[in-house]
């Protein structure tokens, strides 16, 4: 490679027994979708990415190799938000860091949620409310990458315009973005590139 | 004080009550005689077994002889903990957390009690350390099946939320706080109920034993309160082991949840 910044993420050979090989580049403030059919692996790779499941293979992050990183850290700068994000608490609030509540209180109308939510308990939330507030939750650590999972699976046409309208504002600040969505109107409005993952290997269109 | 020994004709019209039972469960159609008369004989050989063995190791008074009876004891204790959960660990996790345990608590508890409290000559006096070993290893069973069962039931039914931790960079220690909390509270709240209601409620059953076997009943509080503190100890010890050592098998080097070092208990089996 010549004298350019190292790629954001780049994944060489990463695989597991259940998926993969896959090798992708991405660069600072891209977003790349990737769509399939059920079961054709994609939630497997964000995991694989995020390091939350064994796999092997190389993934890089600003040319730094994630072996060089805890596994922690790794996380908070690789973020992985699931279709379905779990809770742990009560309430709202504690799933968030302190430092980021008033930014993230800031924050919640641009996706059209009440801030009065953060004081709300969990088992009161609708499902897409719950959907935003993980989405929220995955942004307050500011991390570099995001790998979403069907961010806007349970959202209406309203919401999911919103969010879509944060992760573009988040994309112009550098942040990358995989995103994983059954949508391809989605894909094609937010992925710069458009992948198409079937049996389990990456398929570009 | 004597204790009054039992002749076997006074244990022959106890056993009547048995018949009493077995008579209302042909009446009531209960289906219970053939249980009931099967696990009444099992009872009966398998005490005199006991009896006899403690004897012989009574009699022995041979640090070896006590330190296998105890180990034997430890054993069935340890297979009770790691049958009990519906998950296992693989490779026989749940054996050898259950194990390592049970082994670790009764070992500290008794040996405890034995060198400072109770202290026999010699301090291994089987008269003392094997019935001493088999009260504290009772409720070190329950405490650590209570504890396993429910640190491997939670992290399947908690399983988003403990990811949804890491994902977010959280340590797995840190991830798995909540459910470790929970299983080792659940593990001591039959001792706690145990202590509250002792005396009150239930006479505990080493006492009820030594004023039969005529101590004075004061005397048996005193043994009966210092029981139940080692006892609280076993427990609290055990769960906490039981749970930190599955903890640990259910991450890797880099701390991801590893369910797939769980399976799920074959159906049909203890």
């Amino acid at each position: 490679m010549p004298a350019e910044a190292p790629a954001r993420l780049r994944l060489a050979g990463l695989r597991s027994a259940l998926a993969g090989p896959f090798d992708l580049t991405l660069a600072a403030g891209e977003c790349v979708a990737i769509t399939g059919p059920s079961g054709a692996g994609k939630s497997l790779l964000l995991r694989m990415i995020a390091d939350l499941d064994p796999n092997q293979g190389e993934v890089w992050l600003d040319g730094q190799e994630r072996a060089t990183w805890s596994a922690p850290e790794w996380r908070r700068q690789v973020v992985y938000n699931a279709a379905e994000a779990g809770w742990w608490g009560e309430q709202v609030a504690p799933h968030f860091p302190a430092a980021a509540l008033a930014a993230t209180q800031l924050l919640a109308p641009r996706l059209g949620l009440d801030p009065a939510l953060l004081e709300a308990s969990v088992s009161r939330l609708s499902t897409g409310e719950r959907q935003r507030l993980a989405l929220l939750r995955a942004l307050a650590g500011a991390p570099a990458v995001l790998l979403l999972d069907e961010p806007t699976g349970a959202l209406d046409e309203t919401s999911t315009g919103l969010v879509e309208a944060l992760l573009a504002a988040r994309l112009a600040t550098g942040c990358t973005i995989l995103m994983v969505t059954h949508n391809p109107a989605q894909a094609a409005r937010m992925g710069r590139r458009h992948l198409r993952l079937a049996d389990r290997r990456l398929v570009g269109t | 004080m004597k204790p009054i020994l039992l002749t076997w004709p006074d244990v022959a019209i106890a056993s009547l009550l048995l018949l009493v039972d077995g008579a209302l469960s042909i009446w009531l159609r209960l289906g219970l005689h053939r249980p009931l008369a099967i696990a009444a004989g099992r009872m009966v050989v398998q005490l005199i077994a006991v009896g006899l063995i403690l004897r012989v190791v009574f009699a022995l008074a041979s640090p070896v002889a006590t330190l296998a009876v105890v180990l034997v004891m430890t054993a069935v204790a340890a297979r009770e903990v790691a049958a009990r959960p519906e998950q296992r660990l693989v490779r026989f996790g749940n054996l050898a957390v259950g194990a390592s345990a049970v082994t670790f608590a009764t070992f500290v508890t008794a040996i405890l009690a034995l060198t400072t409290a109770i202290r026999p000559t010699p301090w291994y006096d089987p008269r003392y350390a094997i019935p001493l070993a088999g009260i504290v290893l009772g409720n070190v069973l329950n405490g650590a099946s209570l504890a396993l069962d429910g640190l491997l039931g939670g992290v399947v039914r908690e399983r988003a939320a403990i990811e949804a931790q890491l994902a977010l960079g959280a340590p797995y220690r840190q991830a798995m706080r909540g459910l470790v909390r929970a299983s080792v509270r659940r593990a001591l709240l039959p001792i706690v109920n145990t202590m509250s209601a002792a005396g009150v409620v239930t006479l505990p059953g080493i006492m009820t034993g030594q004023i039969l076997a005529g101590m004075d009943p004061f005397e048996a509080a005193k043994y009966q309160i210092l029981l139940i503190f080692l006892l609280a100890g076993g427990s609290g010890l055990a769960s906490v082991s039981v749970v930190i050592l599955a903890a640990r098998r259910l991450t890797d080097d880099r701390q991801r949840l590893r369910l797939d070092r769980l399976e799920t208990k074959r159906p049909g089996r203890g």
